[in-house]
């Protein structure tokens, strides 16, 4: 088994996603059940195959380095759960 | 020299690597074409890239990936042809996206070096590891409302170049000088600003400590440190740290560490971050970056004179030291000074130490005091220069000079102006000195009989009351000579 | 009534036939008519009046000019908001509208509304939704069927008749799958080849905007309005794009179609080879080569998206921390409490599932053994295809092993909920072009579909083969 306990509870906490008891026992189960199954990608042999990223074949394009006005604070804050003097509010953090 | 420090115990040795962040001087942010202007009002400069709007997506800056190559020629560094954006995955209030775009395994400038120089006319080499772009992320204001944190996001997505150096520094004052170092190489080839205060250069401080000939020690990271002050201070504080548990039988645990600017101290973070794992990989909204030699030796063609050039060149022409001239090119503002200084009369030229020792330490001195930039001085190099000349010719002494730059400061007369009206000129007329000697002596017999019982040291008193009657402005050689000649009679 | 046919409206809206408002008030009608099969995330009848409002005092030629066009919940819309279906997107009103319905409203069409999806194109039954299932118009009473997925809504808008014509999106079969399920046409084109700005992302390397629609003619259509190079999006390719619609020629004569041997897969229902090997046949009457190819990696498709797509996913969600927009949890006591309750409560149990299973593949020790192997395999697959269209000129397979199954069923077992997309996934990752047709019924009459896919940036070829298979089963 994979995924044990300790390691669900680790992902989720990367993922930042809080997960209750019965919840994390589910995802242990469909996790390795997942992780069993794409384990056939072993049986390739991959051997100096370059990793595939992205499909496209063109170059990265590049912008010239001109600023846009964006004059944007009331429309970036628009849709945020909490705002306070122009800013987006969080629950403190203490460093 | 011994870069050791005393513990109770041993002697121990500080191994600092740093990683250097410098905002590129571009006017638009790396993946977004919003402003990068500093002190905009919160959030006024956000597209909707930067702040993670569902569907948005980045695209590259090729002025900022110019600038990385440029800044890698000017580290004598390798440009690597293909280079790739990677995702660096984390959760915090100022990061939008909960990932910042880096370059991880493949970034656009690989291995150089950069040289110091020591006072005692010695050097030493910084290995660079590498170069990589980056983006910024925003600012969280901890102490604005009692409840809440803010978050700004006018610098996320600002880029950024971040610089690592192999853990080849040694000492709190090779730290500085490194990075004051890289903070001239960039200002030279105009690719960051330099400013520190403005948080357009910061760095992270990585310290361990051990004995000589030991293996490297379990390091701590201190973070986001923007004077150079404040690195040298950090390190200090964080050795002395490690020395004091490790002497005491503890052990260093790896960790990330805040500075404190008002105490002076480190501390480890206090919401300590279960180990790291950034699962980098490749964004795949972005493709890689292939730069072809043809675009590299375009940028090469395009870059000034850098300071270790110029530094050869003033060696050179002006006979001046390795450390003299790595001073007057430690920033562009300050050689070009020089240059002008010197080039303003024919006759500086043989006296191009004078004219260094008067720019970095009176002048410097005075701006400092008055907390005014060179490039703003209210004494322009031509008139400096007048003043070496002025010094150099015997027309006025060095004593005096320091209160006329101090008038030419102020006034912003010329030195020529100030010593005509004050009559400043140096007496060198024999005979006028004669006389005043002798009412020195003549003043003075019970000293002068003690002198010649052997106080030799009272000469320095007859020299004084000499130059007082002068008004200061005898000169100190004539005047010694005569002195001597009078008093051993 | 006459099959719909947008190509159609547009000739009777020309000559008067028919106005803008007579036509809108039709399809209103139907919308509210059909509410119970839970289609649209967001209808709003003032704001299609409104739209037709400004259409009636515009005078200027417009391509799509009064033509109702259902927009999946993933595009990014002003007039709207958009959910991705997920509750954590509750309440979102984008300040900006999207490249393709930016297109589209540019040509005059009218949204008449988001439709309904799996949550952040998650699913392949439209059931993983904040707002609920979709329900197939085909579904009998008493029997609701699924209507595919992830663009379920949009595949059904269009099988109802409450649109002609609705956009998707397809990462690993999105489009296809549910065209096939509900017996319309839906075309998912070559990665690059429209634009993914304002498309909330789900795994970038993979999604794609595509066209759903009553005929291939309409597909063709609309497609030409969508596509096209974008420069804020870097993915996006700078190439010509022919006029599909014009340019459609169903002479088939002396082409060559590759048939994979890969795809004839134990357990697939008779039915589905059948209408398979009838789509061969017609072709072969049509003077059509049949090569038989082998694309070997193909078995190996499905893990490798499954390790690939989520791995994308679990970091393009990552934005969705209740800070900017969207929802946020009240048990906020500190920043970390405040992300891990929001994302808790925000996210659906799909979802949270491929975010974890990717979080895993990209985390440290594990990134080697699945990711870059996966992105390894990726390389075979997209080669595979490489080499066998130097010996075709399309491909044609069967869209999904399965017609549209009933609504709860393959709830509780994500691997089998997976294997829905055995057939498409494998052109997503290869960034191919690939349509779905309603070609042939099962023994129920539910619709099946067929697949053709075409080189990269030939969605010509791909528009001209299904035309012409069209045809021969009408
Ligand atoms: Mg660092
Ligand atoms: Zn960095």
């Amino acid at each position: 088994m994979k995924i044990d306990k300790n390691t669900i509870n680790k992902i989720a906490r990367l993922s930042r996603i809080k997960l209750d008891g019965t919840e994390s026992e589910d995802y242990i189960k469909d996790l390795n059940s997942i992780l069993d199954w794409v384990e056939q990608l072993n049986e390739v042999n991959t051997e100096n195959i370059e990793p595939l990223s992205n499909i496209s074949s063109s170059i990265l394009p590049k912008r010239e380095d001109v600023s846009k006005d964006t004059n944007s604070s009331d429309e970036i804050l628009k849709n945020a759960p909490d705002k306070l003097e122009g800013f987006f509010a969080v629950p403190k953090v203490v460093e | 020299m011994n870069n050791l420090i005393k513990g109770e115990k041993h002697d121990w040795e500080m191994v600092i690597g740093l990683e250097i962040h410098a905002q590129v001087k571009s006017n638009s942010k790396l993946f977004s074409s919003s402003s990068t202007k500093f002190g905009a009002s919160p959030n006024s400069q956000v597209s909707l890239v930067d702040a993670a709007m569902p569907g948005m997506l980045p695209v590259i800056n090729k002025y900022c990936v110019e600038q990385a190559v440029k800044t890698g020629v000017g580290l004598n560094a390798k440009i690597n042809n293909y280079s790739v954006f990677d995702r660096k995955n984390y959760f915090y209030a100022d990061l939008p996206q909960g990932y910042q775009i880096s370059q991880y395994k493949y970034p656009i400038v690989g291995e150089g070096k950069v040289t110091i120089d020591f006072k005692d006319g010695t050097s030493k080499d910084i290995r660079i590891v590498r170069l990589h772009l980056e983006q910024d992320a925003g600012k969280s204001l901890h102490d604005q409302n009692p409840s809440k944190t803010y978050v700004d996001l006018n610098r996320s997505g600002v880029a950024l170049m971040e610089i690592v150096s192999e853990p080849d520094i040694r000492t709190p004052d090779e730290a500085g000088m490194y990075i004051s170092k890289i903070r001239s190489i960039l200002m030279y080839l105009d690719t960051c600003d330099g400013n520190m205060q403005e948080g357009s250069l910061r760095a992270d401080v990585n310290i361990s400590v051990r004995k000589p000939g030991d293996k490297y020690g379990t390091r701590c990271e201190i973070k986001n440190l923007n004077s150079i002050k404040f690195i040298k201070q950090a390190i200090n504080y964080e050795a002395k740290r490690q020395i004091e548990i490790l002497e005491s039988g503890g052990y260093i645990e790896q960790n990330t560490m805040l500075f404190n600017t008002s105490t002076g101290k480190t501390r480890p973070m206090r919401n300590k971050e279960e180990a790291h794992d950034y699962r980098y990989f490749p964004d795949p909204d972005l493709l890689p970056l292939n730069i072809s030699e043809k675009e590299i030796d375009k940028i090469k063609s395009s870059i000034p004179e850098l300071p270790d050039q110029l530094k050869n060149k003033f060696m050179v022409t002006y006979k001046l030291s390795n450390y003299d001239a790595s001073v007057l090119t430690t920033e562009k503002q300050i050689s070009d000074y020089f240059n002008q200084s010197i080039n303003s009369d024919p006759d500086l030229k043989h006296n191009a130490k004078i004219v260094v020792n008067w720019i970095t330490s009176e002048l410097f001195s005075l701006l400092n005091k008055n907390n005014i930039e060179l490039i703003n001085s209210p004494v322009s190099p031509k008139n400096l220069g007048e003043l070496v000349k002025l010094i150099s010719i015997n027309e006025i002494s060095g004593k005096i000079a320091k209160d006329v730059l101090e008038d030419m400061f102020s006034s912003g007369k010329t030195a020529r102006q100030i010593v005509d009206e004050q009559g400043l000129q140096q007496v060198t007329d024999q005979a006028e000195i004669e006389k005043v000697i002798d009412e020195v002596i003549a003043e003075n017999p019970k000293m002068v009989e003690q002198y010649l019982d052997g106080k030799d040291k009272l000469l320095g008193f007859f020299v004084g009351q000499a130059m007082k009657l002068t008004k200061g402005k005898a000169n100190p050689k004539i005047l010694n000579d005569i002195l001597k000649q009078k008093l051993n009679k | 009534m006459s099959k719909p046919s947008l190509k159609q409206t547009l000739k009777d809206l020309e000559t008067k036939k028919i106005s803008i408002r007579e036509l809108s008030q039709d399809y209103l009608k139907r919308i509210k008519e059909k509410k119970n099969l839970n289609v649209f995330i967001h209808f709003s009848e003032e704001n299609v009046l409104k739209q037709i409002d400004n259409l009636e005092k515009d005078n200027s030629a417009k391509k799509l000019k009064g033509i109702p066009i259902a927009i999946k919940d993933l595009f990014c819309t002003k007039s709207m908001p958009t959910t991705a279906a997920s509750k954590i997107l509750e309440n979102f009103n984008p300040t900006y509208e999207s490249y393709v319905t930016q297109k589209l409203l540019d040509e005059g069409s009218i949204f008449v509304g988001k439709t309904n999806l799996d949550e952040f194109a998650m699913g392949s039954a439209t059931n993983t939704s904040f707002f609920g299932n979709t329900i197939n118009p085909l579904s009998k009473e008493n029997e609701p069927l699924a209507p595919g997925g992830s663009s379920g809504g949009s595949a059904a808008a269009v099988a109802a008749n409450l649109c002609l014509g609705a956009t998707g999106t397809d990462t690993g079969g999105s489009i296809r799958q549910p065209a096939s399920f509900c017996g319309v046409v839906g075309i998912k084109p070559t990665y690059g080849l429209c634009s993914r700005w304002g498309i909330a992302a789900f795994a970038s390397s993979l999604d794609q905007a595509g066209i759903f629609s009553h005929n291939v003619e309409d597909a063709s259509i609309l497609l030409q309005s969508i596509a096209g190079f974008d420069q804020r999006d870097s993915t996006s390719a700078k190439v010509d794009i022919p006029n599909y619609f014009e340019n459609l020629d169903h002479d088939l004569n002396g082409k060559t179609v590759g048939i994979p041997k890969e795809y004839s897969i134990d357990g697939t229902p008779m039915e589905i080879s059948q209408i398979w090997e009838d789509a061969i046949k017609v072709l072969e009457k049509k003077g059509v080569k049949i090569k038989n190819i082998s694309l070997p990696h193909t078995k190996y498709a499905l893990p490798t998206y499954y390790i690939i797509a989520p791995a994308e996913a679990s970091s393009n969600l990552a934005r969705y921390d209740g800070v900017k927009y969207g929802f946020r949890s009240d048990e906020i006591d500190s920043l970390d409490e405040m992300y891990e309750n929001t994302r808790a409560q925000g996210f659906g149990r799909e979802v949270k599932r491929r975010i974890l299973i990717g979080t895993y593949v990209l985390s440290a020790g594990y990134y080697d053994a699945y990711y870059l192997k996966a992105q390894k395999v990726r390389k075979l697959i997209a080669d595979d295809f490489n080499k066998a269209f130097k010996e075709c000129d399309f491909i044609v397979t069967p869209t999904a092993p399965s017609a549209a199954f009933p609504l709860n069923e393959k709830q509780n077992d994500p691997i089998k909920m997976y294997l829905n997309d055995v057939f498409t996934v494998p052109a997503s990752l290869a960034g191919l072009p690939g349509i779905s047709i309603p070609f042939g019924k099962d023994k129920n009459n539910l619709p099946l579909g067929i697949q053709i896919l075409g080189k990269h940036f030939d969605e010509q070829q791909v528009f001209n083969a299904a035309a012409s298979l069209e045809r021969s089963y009408e």
